[in-house]
């Protein structure tokens, strides 16, 4: 038995200088990337790394020495020579509005501390706007047991469309519908999820970085005041079904399984998961008399 | 694509529309009745899917027929294209014009937007809201509604409707200047007789103009007499480097609004190594308060054709699109009638005038989204999908309609080309400004005597032009002028001097932008008419990016409040925020829209003091 | 393959290749996860043809579908060959170099023309020929298939013909070429790795080499292992049969519900002088166990590895406490050897797979530490040091050759066992859903919202013929037995051909339709071709 690897061809390197330092890159890495390689916290919303970029939250742009407006970073490939300022009074402004506008018309709070962070770092006051702003408050969709969607915390930031969509599952049941403000995640004239062509692989629930979509299971518990991730532990292990082999992270509490997610570097799943994988795995903690 | 259907079949009408279209399905597998074949073998996958383009004309099939997009119809384009339901209902309700709530076949949508403000159009409104109910919905008989429209490019005639009746028999037709009278004998069932010609405006240097009037747009035995096709003949014997050379000689620049050398992006195309290229006429004019390409289209579609052909045998595309706006029904029309005579002759198709090269148009036609104008967005919506721009870089000219490399022209400009090859670069130079050459189509509107479709130099100032549209009305006085439309910017009685050209508007703060020269006058509600440019750009972001689909809300609700706003701290600092919307919408938007959504208004406050503002 | 039994290729080829058949395999609902892999290389311009009886979701996806009838793989496939050489495309450098026994199967092809392939297969000639010509022509291309292929009588043979076709066009060996079998459950692949099958020690070793046999008895002790190959699980069935297997320990497994021919299994199991059940469940077949041992989950509750279709040995975890009474498998087997009279103490699962380690050459260099490092592993990895094995075979492409030849195999079609006939006229096979998983046990637990009752999936048209509305409950029988059973009409299937999975077994229990001819070589049965025949309950009252 003899071994064979695919090695790729060699990349040619280019340098860079941000904030004034220079940096040497590999070609074809984008800017966030050269960014976090130096430890420069940049945010992001829409971007992930197991997704196409879509740039579209605008909170991780940058000012290039030579463009007229800034450049979303999670998207902008380096050019050998860039002149990168990451944190100049335009930078800063736009991504304080950016933060400000979205925490002013969606439900933000239980986006992780790292989006709390960026708030207080950016001195966002999403109150600016008047008590009388637009926002997207709506109510909570739930139409089946395996997980619901609260769109008032959506800030279509479309990764959800993305991971049904091309870039992991190919089903399609979500898309973005309507326009400017009223542009919003929708099934085919917003039927609900069992009408619509939803497999319910939950890896739209995977990349949803707002609690917009949530498992049921912690939906319930939040509900109940029982969710507690302090309580949690995070176990990885491999999915019990078919034989792809998907790596799981099993998230418990009070031994049970609340919550599984997959991580978004393994070579097996990127990330994502099917319906057996996400969801079934309540059959190991019906303790009761079972068959 | 395994496709999940679940809303109940199409009606016969819907079916017929669809398959009128598209052809009747070959099998099963394609939304038809079982055949034998269908047993054991079918075809799908990539070339299953790579008819999604053809979305938006299977949509405005089902439109045009029925009056609205049901379920089962989407359902069924989706088997017959290849697309997940979802995908292309996020399509669907992505363009204003495509209803998807059943409504009366027949739709006048009357335009409320800058120039038909100016002339009324808000009374007009009033009084169909008491004959007929409110916008939208539909009259006491249910057979007719009334809708609001932002502007239609009927600005000489303010204030203008489009009238569009769905059924077997699919018409549209146009009224402006429209009156009570006239639409509620339309909503009564009567249809407008056929448009009068429209009226010519004095010209006084006349090179884009000139056939107008002069020659039949209807045939091209008339335009080949007006000496038609010399430009071709003439690229053809120079061959395509030295036709790209004339243009970049010639200093043309871009007359959609960005005003970019045309030469370099030819040549940038021409260049491009991936293939095929494509050539894209972008005819999408929606700016409010432009409308030269329309009168172009209309009065000289061979013209486009012909300018599109040189272009693209200059840059090596054998394909092209002309992306039309839906609200131009009689510039698609001639276009298609131009295409189709150009093709008899042998000016498009396998061998161009004997160029040995090939080339062929097809017309697509836009569905009510302003966006669409924005070349990436244009080119998404062509491939069938939500008009969304796309972030640069890639520039259209390397990635651009279906990922290749792609040359995209405004009208205008391919009318210039023609002069360009017809008397050389040397001559087309002479009129213009250095860095400004040849003329330029404005298209005047508003308070003026003569509203209208001038041409004059470039370099020409607003005052002459104002003069050449009649001026004012007698007794009045000037509140403002609003260069560029919507995206442009206001200017005042103090910079009627400013040579209409690049560089000229430029320097004042201003862009010539699209064309459009809105004039106010003292009577002018000019609060109104920013509350209208913020709506406008409250309903035409298309959502993408947090700058521009929060900001242009937030604008509008700022400049709301700045207006009504009494207290003076109060309404300063909602100026300051609106500072900070407008700056964050300029520097982190995608795309134009939302880079330029702020600059009116911003202009109008600072310019025209209104609330305050020094 | 060629000595090892795993899938040659990686998920990330899959990705990278010029075309991939998708044969008798509905990945996109029974291995969504490596579907995903698939669409990326159809995203990046891969071809994708399917083989498949169904119009199934996967093959939705595919340029081309085959719609072959049931069983006839092996024409099909050889017609294919048989194209391919007549149009010379066959690597013949690569036959002569790294293959033996081309000549025979070249004659054996040779009977099988297109026409012949579209009367035993329904797929018209053309299309077969332009399939055959895209895969001879494909600079890179792969075969990938599930039970579709395997779960027939002439399994062995289905799965030869198309290793066949991979190196008739010398699609082994190389990246993003590759012969790829998807494995059912999590861990088929590692029970085979593991000596789970009749005639092997772990890695593949073979029981009945002398060397080999050596190395494990003396690694365990003096230890009496048995030194001729056992019986696979077919096997087992008959020997029960014929009353000479009469004590059974079935770890795991739920065979009153998932063998074919439910009726004759459920009889011998419980003919049996002692039947022990070790699973997670008191299963249908646990309720026939004289004595049961409830044990951990093996992916949630208990340490260990599993081994995936790209031959990837991953860790699994403890993330629960099982439940009381319930014990790891390890320390139940460990139990049973000290009531045995052996004490082999109360080893770790580390301590388990270091000695499988010690004694698996392409195990050896997989430590707990590295599989945790590297996100698991693919075999061969012989030592510490070693990556992992992207692909297997390239030992094929080096002149000469490293090892044995590759060879081909003549294989003739063969149709099914269970005739179509005037009285069973339709043609029942089965499969699994998306949401669902062999006979539920484990899928019951969670509430699907895209679950639906058991039905038997028929062509519209077959309904009307047979005067039966859509829901309508029938009766389902074949020469083995009857069910009672809603009909669903499903345009997607062909007049003549029904489908029915085997999840449901307590709404209806397919596998009492089921035949259980079975494949004299891999032991699995054509759980995929059935004749039946289908009547209305009550008679329709005379108008």
């Amino acid at each position: 038995m003899a071994s064979g690897v695919f090695v790729g061809l060699p990349r040619r390197m280019v340098t860079v200088n941000i904030d004034g330092e220079d940096v040497q890159v590999t070609e074809g890495t984008t800017l966030l990337e050269a960014c976090r390689g130096i430890n420069i916290d940049t945010p992001t919303l829409c971007q992930l790394e197991n997704l196409t970029p879509v740039n579209v939250c605008r909170v991780c742009v940058v000012e290039v020495e030579g463009s007229r407006v800034l450049v979303p970073a999670c998207s902008r490939k380096v050019e050998a020579g860039m002149k990168v300022h990451t944190d100049s009074d335009r930078v800063r402004h736009s991504r304080r509005m950016v933060l400000e506008m979205l925490a002013s018309s969606v439900d933000m709070s239980l986006c992780g501390p790292q989006v709390q962070g960026w708030m207080s770092q950016y001195g966002a006051e999403p109150q600016r706007f008047g008590s009388g702003a637009a926002t997207v408050a709506q109510p909570v969709k739930i139409d089946n047991d395996l997980y619901v969607r609260d769109y008032s915390r959506c800030i279509l930031c479309y990764k959800c469309v993305e991971a049904c969509g091309v870039d992991a599952q190919n089903t399609f049941a979500i898309g973005v519908a309507g326009r400017g403000f009223d542009a919003h995640i929708s099934t085919e004239f917003t039927v609900e999820l069992p009408e619509s062509a939803c497999v319910y692989c939950g890896n739209c629930i995977g990349v949803c970085p707002t609690g917009a979509l949530m498992f049921k299971s912690e939906y319930d518990m939040r509900q109940a005041g029982t969710w507690d991730e302090s309580q949690q532990r995070v176990t990885e292990t491999v999915c019990p079904y078919c034989g792809v082999g998907c790596m799981l992270e099993l998230h418990v509490q009070d031994n049970s399984i609340v919550k599984v997610t997959s991580p978004l570097d393994h070579s097996v799943t990127a990330g994502h998961l099917c319906v057996k994988g996400r969801f079934g795995f309540q059959f190991v903690q019906r303790r009761g008399p079972s068959r | 694509m395994d496709i999940r259907t679940t809303g109940g079949p199409p009606t016969t009408e819907e079916v017929a529309a669809i398959d009128g279209f598209l052809g009747a399905p070959e099998s099963l597998w394609e939304g038809g009745a079982r055949v034998e074949q269908d047993d054991h073998l079918a075809y799908g996958g990539r070339a299953a899917r790579s008819r999604r383009h053809l979305l938006l004309p299977v949509l405005h099939a089902v439109q045009d027929r029925a009056g609205w997009v049901s379920r089962g119809a989407l359902e069924y384009a989706c088997r017959r294209l290849s697309i997940p339901p979802a995908d292309a209902y996020g399509v669907a309700s992505f363009y204003a014009r495509f209803a998807l709530e059943e409504r009366p076949p027949l739709a006048v949508h009357v335009c409320d937007d800058i120039a038909c403000k100016c002339a009324g159009a808000d009374a007009l409104c009033d009084a169909l809201e008491k004959g007929f109910g409110p916008a939208g919905a539909p009259d006491a008989a249910g057979s007719a509604a009334w809708y609001r429209s932002p502007c239609l490019g009927l600005c000489d005639r303010a204030p203008a409707a489009l009238i569009e009746r769905a059924g077997k028999h699919h018409a549209e037709a146009r009224v402006a200047p429209a009156t009570y009278e006239s639409l509620s004998a339309i909503l009564g069932g009567e249809w407008p007789d056929s448009e009068t010609s429209m009226h010519l405006p004095p010209r006084k240097e006349s090179r884009l103009l000139r056939r107008i009037g002069v020659a039949d747009p209807e045939s091209i035995e008339s335009y080949l007499q007006a000496a038609g096709y010399t430009a071709l003949r003439r690229a053809i014997e120079l061959g395509p480097e030295s036709v790209i050379r004339e243009v970049t000689d010639a200093k043309l620049l871009g007359r959609g609004g960005a005003a970019f050398p045309t030469g370099r992006k030819w040549d940038a195309v021409a260049k491009a190594p991936a293939r095929p290229h494509y050539m894209v006429c972008n005819a999408d004019e929606s700016e409010p308060g432009t409308f030269k390409d329309r009168v172009l289209m209309e009065s000289d579609p061979f013209a486009v054709v012909e300018g599109m052909t040189i272009a693209a045998l200059a840059t090596g595309c054998e394909q092209g699109y002309l992306y039309v706006r839906t609200e131009y029904p009689l510039a698609r029309e001639r276009i298609e009638n131009a295409i189709e005579q150009a093709r008899a002759k042998a000016f498009l198709g396998a061998d161009v005038a004997g160029s040995g090269m090939a080339f062929d148009i097809e017309v697509r036609r836009g569905a009510g989204a302003y966006i669409c104008g924005e070349e990436t967005a244009l080119f998404n919506s062509i491939e069938g999908k939500r008009g969304e721009p796309r972030n640069k870089p890639p520039f259209p000219v390397a990635v651009g309609l279906f990922g290749k490399p792609t040359l995209v022209n405004n009208v205008e400009t391919l009318a210039n080309v023609l002069e360009i090859l017809k008397h050389g670069s040397g001559e087309f130079a002479t009129v213009g400004t250095p860095e400004s050459a040849g003329t330029r189509l404005f298209c005047v509107s508003g308070h003026v005597r003569s509203p209208g479709l001038y041409e004059v130099p470039m370099g020409t100032p607003l005052r002459e032009l104002m003069q050449l549209a009649g001026g004012l009305r007698e007794g009045r006085t000037l509140r403002a002028v609003l260069l560029g439309g919507a995206a442009g910017s206001f200017v005042t009685e103090s910079q009627l001097d400013v040579p209409l050209s690049f560089e000229g508007t430029h320097a004042i703060g201003a862009t010539l932008g699209s064309g459009a020269v809105i004039v106010f006058d003292d009577t002018a509600d000019l609060e109104q008419v920013l509350l209208r440019i913020a709506r406008f750009f409250r309903d035409e972001s298309c959502g993408q990016c947090v700058p521009c689909r929060v900001g242009t809300v937030r604008q509008e609700e700022a400049l709301k409040r700045i207006l009504s706003e009494r207290n003076q701290s109060l309404r300063e600092m909602d100026i300051a925020l609106l500072s900070d919307i407008a700056r964050v919408m300029r520097d982190a938007s995608i795309c134009g829209l939302g880079q330029t959504a702020a600059s009116a208004i911003g202009s109008a406050l600072i310019q025209l003091k209104i609330a305050g503002v020094n | 393959m060629f000595g090892a039994g795993g899938g040659t290729s990686s998920y990330r080829e899959v990705e990278q290749t010029d075309l991939v058949i998708l044969w008798g395999s509905n990945a996109r609902e029974t291995h969504p996860i490596f579907f995903h892999h698939l669409l990326r290389g159809v995203r990046s311009g891969a071809k994708l043809i399917a083989v498949d009886p169904r119009r199934t979701g996967s093959a939705e996806w595919a340029d081309v579908w085959l719609g072959l009838d049931v069983g006839s793989d092996i024409s099909l496939a050889n017609a294919m060959a048989r194209v391919i050489i007549h149009e010379g495309l066959a690597d013949t450098g690569f036959i002569a170099r790294a293959t033996t026994g081309y000549d025979e199967f070249a004659r054996c092809v040779e009977a099988y023309s297109l026409e012949r392939a579209e009367r035993e297969t329904g797929v018209p000639a053309a299309a077969i020929r332009d399939v055959a010509l895209a895969f001879g022509r494909a600079e890179t291309g792969m075969i990938c298939w599930t039970l579709g292929i395997t779960e027939h009588h002439n399994a062995t043979d289905n799965v030869l013909a198309l290793i066949n076709l991979a190196l008739l066009t010398g699609k082994v060996g190389r990246f993003a070429c590759g012969l790829n079998p998807l494995r059912g459950q999590n861990n088929v692949q590692g029970g085979g790795d593991m000596g789970a099958i009749p005639a092997r020690f772990p890695g593949f070793q073979d029981l009945e080499e002398p060397a080999i046999h050596a190395k494990f008895t003396s690694a365990w002790g003096g230890a009496k292992v048995p030194s001729k190959k056992g019986y696979h699980l077919s096997e087992m069935f008959e020997s029960m049969d014929l009353d000479e297997l009469k004590a059974l320990y079935i770890i795991g497994e739920n065979p009153a519900r998932s063998e074919a021919d439910q009726t004759r299994a459920v009889r011998l199991l419980s003919g049996l002088d002692h039947l022990v059940v070790q699973d997670i469940f008191l299963t249908q077949t646990a309720e026939l166990a004289h004595v049961v041992l409830p044990a951990a989950a093996g992916w949630a509750e208990s340490e260990g590895t599993v081994t995936n279709s790209e031959r990837r040995v991953q860790r699994v975890r403890r993330a629960l406490d099982p439940p009381p009474g319930a014990r790891d498998d390890i320390e139940l087997i460990c139990e049973i050897a000290t009531r045995l009279g052996t004490d082999w103490g109360h080893p770790t699962a580390e301590e388990v797979w270091d000695e499988c380690r010690s004694l698996s050459p392409m195990h050896a260099g997989m430590s707990y530490a590295r599989l945790d490092e590297l996100g698991g592993i693919q075999w061969p990895c012989p030592d510490e040091s070693h990556p992992g094995t992207e692909f297997l075979h390239a030992r094929l492409w080096k002149d000469p050759i490293d090892g044995p030849a590759a060879p081909f195999h003549a294989v003739e079609h063969d149709p099914p066992v269970d005739l179509l006939t005037d009285e069973f006229p339709i043609r029942l096979t089965t499969g699994r859903r998306l949401d669902s998983f062999n006979t539920g046990v484990q899928t019951g637990g969670y509430t699907s919202p895209l679950r639906k009752r058991e039905a038997l999936l028929i062509s519209p048209a077959d309904g009307a013929r047979l005067g039966i509305t859509d829901g309508e409950r029938v009766l389902a029988s074949s020469r083995r037995g009857s069910v009672e059973v809603p009909v669903r009409f499903d345009a997607t299937l062909r007049p003549g051909l029904a489908f029915m999975t085997l999840h449901f077994p307590d709404q209806v229990a397919t596998n009492v339709l089921t035949i259980d001819a079975t494949d004299p070589k891999s032991g699995t049965a054509e759980f995929k071709a059935s004749a039946i025949r289908i009547d209305k309950l009550v008679a329709v009252p005379a108008k």
